[in-house]
């Protein structure tokens, strides 16, 4: 099964990547953009048929390298 | 005093941080990142600068699973001195022995220039050498700089004296200014700037090597 996790900046750290993003937006013409975050999504190919112990291996993931929790706020897709 | 300088793929500050330890006296011992054991005897260890595992996932990240980054944890948790300079502050806080995270430059690009840092603190042996509110000039190089904690440990940090140095001119958006900070026991520093970059007044400044001197000599002298 597949698993696919979305890390992003928590809210309140600062995201200059996205910034930059919303001023290139903004630049080519496009309005009404309100705040833009750049985050990473990372794919993971398991060989596990238990999505519940598929989850629970990619929460402890996430929680000692995929990110960093002082930072970084994670979701975990199951497929 | 027996010194480590961690060597990982992609770091290029390894040979300047043994030549300002050797320089300041210390018995300098390079070790490679698979390692998992240091050397016997070792009192401080140094993570050097540089780009490890290309800076890949995170700044850091890789090189906080490396073997020897056990090793490290486990020598700082004896009491070991420990000290992070850039991408080396960026792996000890992501091995959790230091608070906070370093971020994206405020500005986005990558800074590499010298500045003027405070000494805001003299209570450690890595700024004993310094006069506290004193400003030394020492380079920076980083892209990834932005010091980020929240607003607790900002306040822990501050009040009980671990802020080590900030920046005159804050070139990153740190938080508090902050360009490096102690650990609980005062003995695991991590800085952004380069000191042993200024170790040697042949290569623009020598205001650095205090702290490599006093480092060592708080050895010489227990």
């Amino acid at each position: 099964m597949k698993a696919v996790v979305h890390v992003m900046l928590k809210q309140g750290v600062l995201d200059p990547q996205g910034e930059a993003v919303r001023h290139a937006l903004g630049a080519l013409g496009f309005k009404g953009i309100g705040a833009v975050r750049q985050g990473k999504v990372i794919e993971l190919d398991l060989d596990r048929s238990d999505p519940e112990a598929a989850r629970a291996e990619v929460t402890e993931m996430c929680e000692r390298l995929l990110a960093n929790t002082v930072i970084e706020s994670y979701r975990i897709e199951i497929a | 005093m027996k010194a480590a300088v961690i060597v990982f793929p992609g770091s290029n500050c390894d040979r300047d941080m043994a030549v300002a330890l050797r320089a300041a006296g210390a018995d300098v011992t390079m070790v490679w990142h698979k390692d998992a054991a240091l050397p016997a005897g070792v009192d401080l260890v140094a993570v050097p600068g540089g780009f490890s595992f290309g800076d890949y996932l995170r700044c850091g990240a890789i090189a906080a699973q490396s073997p020897i980054s056990r090793a490290i944890v486990n020598h700082a948790g004896r009491g070991g001195y420990v000290l992070g300079v850039c991408n080396g502050f960026q792996v000890l806080t992501e091995t959790r022995l230091l608070p906070g995270a370093l971020i994206r430059n405020a500005g986005l690009r990558f800074v590499c220039r010298t500045v003027g840092l405070r000494v805001a603190t003299t209570d450690s042996a890595f700024t004993a050498a310094y006069a506290t509110g004193e400003v030394i000039r020492i380079p920076v190089a980083h892209h990834d700089g932005n010091y980020f904690a929240d607003a607790d440990t900002l306040a822990r940090l501050e009040g009980d004296g671990r802020i080590a140095f900030t920046y005159k001119d804050n070139p990153n958006g740190a938080a508090l200014d902050i360009a490096g900070v102690l650990s609980d026991n005062r003995r695991v520093l991590g800085m952004m700037p380069h000191p042993e970059r200024a170790a040697d007044p042949a290569l623009g400044g020598s205001d650095g090597a205090r702290l490599f001197a006093g480092l060592v000599g708080q050895f010489a002298t227990t």
